[in-house]
């Protein structure tokens, strides 16, 4: 435990100097890879005569491209704030947040992190506490926010970040063709359902594939379906002593299932589909059902989407568990360094109030509200009406989430899809190339799994000292 | 520069009849010092990141979990030494780089020899192959993985459909071969631009006398073009390896480096290391591990395998 932090005791100066040079450094070694990391670009948010210039860091979803092309209605109301968005896609957006965040290199005002970042950065002190803020703004009313959603941003009871939409996950089919086929959709159904349905409806020669599951490499990708599979068949990453179960029977019976389904009923080429394959592999008919976030059902709806109208949604399919859904936010939080916290939060409870959501319906249509952050959203009219076969499915996926009690037996972390450790992006990424490798079928799902448990073991140690 | 030219002013004042050798050397600085910004620049810009990197990779430390960088010693190095994915990445990165070179060499050559006749068309023809040099290499990259490599909505899936083949899902099924496709379309107009560079610096009169003494236009091209082709050939490819060896572009796009780690090269895995795992001494250990492997590697290969460098010492010796 005796660890010498030598860049803590340097100084203000030098750390500053070794921060810059590490993105820097690393990119040179790795024979150029990327250009250096923007620290420095812009300086600081300063408090000018001029006003407050606030740097935003978004993920660039479609969502949060609606909030780019709404900020003129916030800036109008506060004409001396401006806001400069930083849009990266998530894995590098991740990558320059936690870059940025964690060797406080106070890079950005306002950041967008996630239920998976918000508790552990509130413990270790790099995000502010936004529960006096909330207090002072009027008519914010976090009491409206999802209870499960505020609970998995919340630390010791106050919340370090603001939900900016929230998803869970659910099984979007085709009504048209399950009626074709004679077949009837229960209303909670189990994965073995689920997968005769797949075996019934794949048409190898039509092009339609029986379900569309995500393959593709990456925690955020193909293990979060996966992990909710591991989770209702019984299964879980570490026991209490934080031993690593990833050979244990019920992991490797729910791992070789997803394998099989997809491999013989599922999209082509799953190795390489992810979330987005698997979005457009449904909304061009070429599969009869895909287990997903909740989240997409609005572009499927939406207007000019092939297959509007068409789909029923139903809840995660489980085995062991009652619900299997994952939960997850992409949520706004102000990083401990900003010297502009007061102008930041005027932006993030603009941007996250009730107000915003009814601006998004009516400038830019009801459907394309940010789902899953207010309880409120479900009571518009407007929306409930354009949103009318997903709107439910989706509040009650979100609400009947439970990270505290993700599997049958209990574990010592939170999180369904993810683990809410330091160590877990790391683990989660070569774990995830793992499985798409036995899902590519250039490996067996057994040796899959022992390269896993061998990755699992060092973060267990860790946890275990 | 001033700590070396200042004792060569005090030797002149000391000794007068040397001053003709400390006019000589201020000669030389003379010559030299208008290059002193470019060194210290590619100092800076080289050699000072090369240090901190291996400062960084003597510590733990984990940019997701706070406190964390410690002082390991040698321990990261230790890793990277057991560590199965590193080796296998070397055995990838090998494995890309002579492959990929070596296809787009010789399609280079053929499409230089069929550049070097006249025909209608030829201007254009030579543009259109030289394009693909010309594309960002991650459009590129997207281009193959989707447009072309799609199992659902790519050109060569749906070439195959009209067959009456079953598509292929190639990037999972053949990763690797997927990827060397990308970087060799991408790197055969780079070859082939310098060989045919190659091919009409040659003097006509010696393959028409050629022809005169009856050689067959076989015996010709191997007896006479390829040899004038040699330094053509060694340049072409060395420059190619060099470039193709940190190939990040193609891999990034097409891949992500899997199917669990079946073309993960070494600079994607110190990427991976790095910007998804986080861990910054480890990957700086990676870091500094590939470029001392890249050196000696570059070394021994250029003394021993090129002859442009080899006749270029004799000149000099």
């Amino acid at each position: 435990m005796v660890r010498r932090s030598v860049f803590r005791s340097g100084g203000v100066v030098r750390r500053s100097v070794l921060r810059s040079g590490v993105a820097c450094a690393l990119g040179a070694a790795a024979l150029a890879l990327t250009g250096c990391s923007v620290a420095g670009a812009g300086g600081g948010a300063g408090s000018g005569p001029h006003g407050v210039a606030l740097r935003v860091a978004i993920v660039s979803n479609p969502q949060m491209q609606d909030v780019e092309m709404l900020i003129k209605y916030f800036e109008r109301e506060h004409p001396n704030i401006k806001v400069n968005f930083v849009t990266l896609p998530e894995n590098q957006s991740r990558a320059t947040v936690t870059d940025a965040v964690s060797t406080h290199s106070n890079e950005f005002d306002v950041v967008m992190i996630s239920n998976y970042e918000t508790p552990m950065w509130a413990r270790y002190g790099w995000i502010t506490n936004l529960q006096p803020y909330i207090a002072r703004t009027k008519g914010y009313d976090e009491n409206d926010f999802i209870p499960s959603i505020r609970k998995s941003l919340s630390y010791r009871g106050a919340m370090y970040s603001v939900p900016f939409y929230g998803e869970s996950s659910f099984l979007a089919y085709r009504k048209d063709l399950f009626a074709k086929a004679g077949l009837h959709m229960p209303a909670h159904p189990t994965w073995p359902q689920v997968a005769a349905f797949a075996k019934k409806l794949d048409d190898k020669k039509k092009g339609v594939a029986g379900i569309c599951l995500r393959g593709d490499s990456g925690w955020g990708e193909n293990l979060a379906p996966l992990d909710t599979v591991i989770n209702t068949f019984g299964g879980r990453w570490f026991n209490m002593r934080w031993q690593p179960q990833l050979t244990s029977p019920s992991v490797e019976r729910a791992v070789r299932f997803y394998v099989h389904l997809v491999r013989n009923y599922g999209e082509p080429g799953p190795g390489e589909a992810g979330f987005s394959e698997c979005a457009t592999n449904y909304e061009q008919g070429n599969a009869a059902m895909w287990y997903d976030a909740t989240s997409a059902a609005g572009t499927l709806e939406a207007k000019g989407s092939p297959v509007a109208g068409k789909n029923g949604y139903a809840p995660a399919p489980v085995l062991k568990t009652k619900h299997s859904g994952w939960l997850y936010t992409w949520s706004l939080a102000i990083p401990k360094t900003s010297p502009a916290k007061r102008a930041a939060w005027q932006f993030i409870s603009w941007a996250t109030s009730k107000a915003y959501i009814k601006l998004v319906g009516r400038k830019l249509g009801w459907s394309n509200l940010p789902p899953g952050s207010r309880l409120s959203t479900y009571r518009i009219p407007q929306y409930l009406k354009a949103a009318k076969a997903f709107a439910k499915p989706t509040l009650t996926a979100i609400e009947s989430a439970d990270p505290q009690h993700p599997t049958v037996k209990p574990v010592p972390y939170t999180g369904v899809q993810f683990l809410d450790i330091p160590e877990f992006q790391d683990l989660g990424t070569r774990v995830s190339q793992q499985i798409t490798a036995a899902i590519a079928g250039g490996e067996s799902v057994k040796s899959a799994l022992q390269a896993s448990q061998q990755y699992a073991q060092d973060v267990g140690k860790e946890h275990r000292s | 520069m001033s700590a070396t030219a200042a004792p060569a002013q005090r030797v002149a004042t000391r000794r007068p009849r040397g001053a003709e050798e400390a006019k000589a050397r201020r000669e030389r600085w003379a010559r030299r010092g208008p290059l002193l910004p470019a060194l210290i620049f590619l100092i800076i810009v080289t050699q000072i990141p090369f240090v901190l990197t291996v400062f960084y990779s003597l510590f733990s430390w984990d940019l997701a979990k706070p406190g964390s960088p410690h002082w390991v010693g040698l321990s990261n190095y230790g890793a990277v030494f057991t560590d199965p994915v590193f080796f296998a990445a070397v055995l990838h990165t090998v494995e890309i780089t002579f492959i990929s070179v070596g296809i787009a060499t010789l399609l280079g050559l053929g499409l230089a020899v069929l550049l070097d006749r006249a025909f209608v068309g030829r201007a254009i023809v030579r543009t259109l192959l030289i394009s693909p040099f010309l594309i960002l290499p991650t459009a590129a990259g997207l281009i193959w993985k989707t447009t072309l490599l799609d199992p659902t909505y790519g050109i060569v899936n749906w070439i195959i459909r009209i067959f009456g083949g079953t598509p292929v899902a190639f990037v999972t099924a053949q990763p690797m071969a997927s990827v060397i496709a990308t970087v060799v379309w991408q790197w055969t107009p780079f070859e082939m631009l310098i060989l045919l560079a190659g091919l009409q610096s040659m003097p006509r009169d010696v393959l028409e006398a050629a022809r005169v003494d009856g050689a067959s236009a076989l015996a010709s091209f191997r007896e006479l073009t390829l040899p004038h082709l040699r330094s053509y050939l060694e340049l072409g490819i060395l420059l190619g390896a060099i470039y193709v060896v940190n190939t990040f572009d193609a891999i990034y796009m097409v891949t992500q480096g899997g199917p669990g780690t079946e073309t993960t090269n070494l600079p994607y895995y110190i990427y991976q290391r790095a910007f998804l795992g986080f861990e910054v001494g480890q990957s700086a250990a990676l870091g500094v591990v590939t470029v001392v492997g890249t050196l000696i590697v570059a070394s021994v290969a250029l003394r021993v395998m090129f002859s442009i460098f080899i006749e270029d010492n004799t000149a000099k010796a």
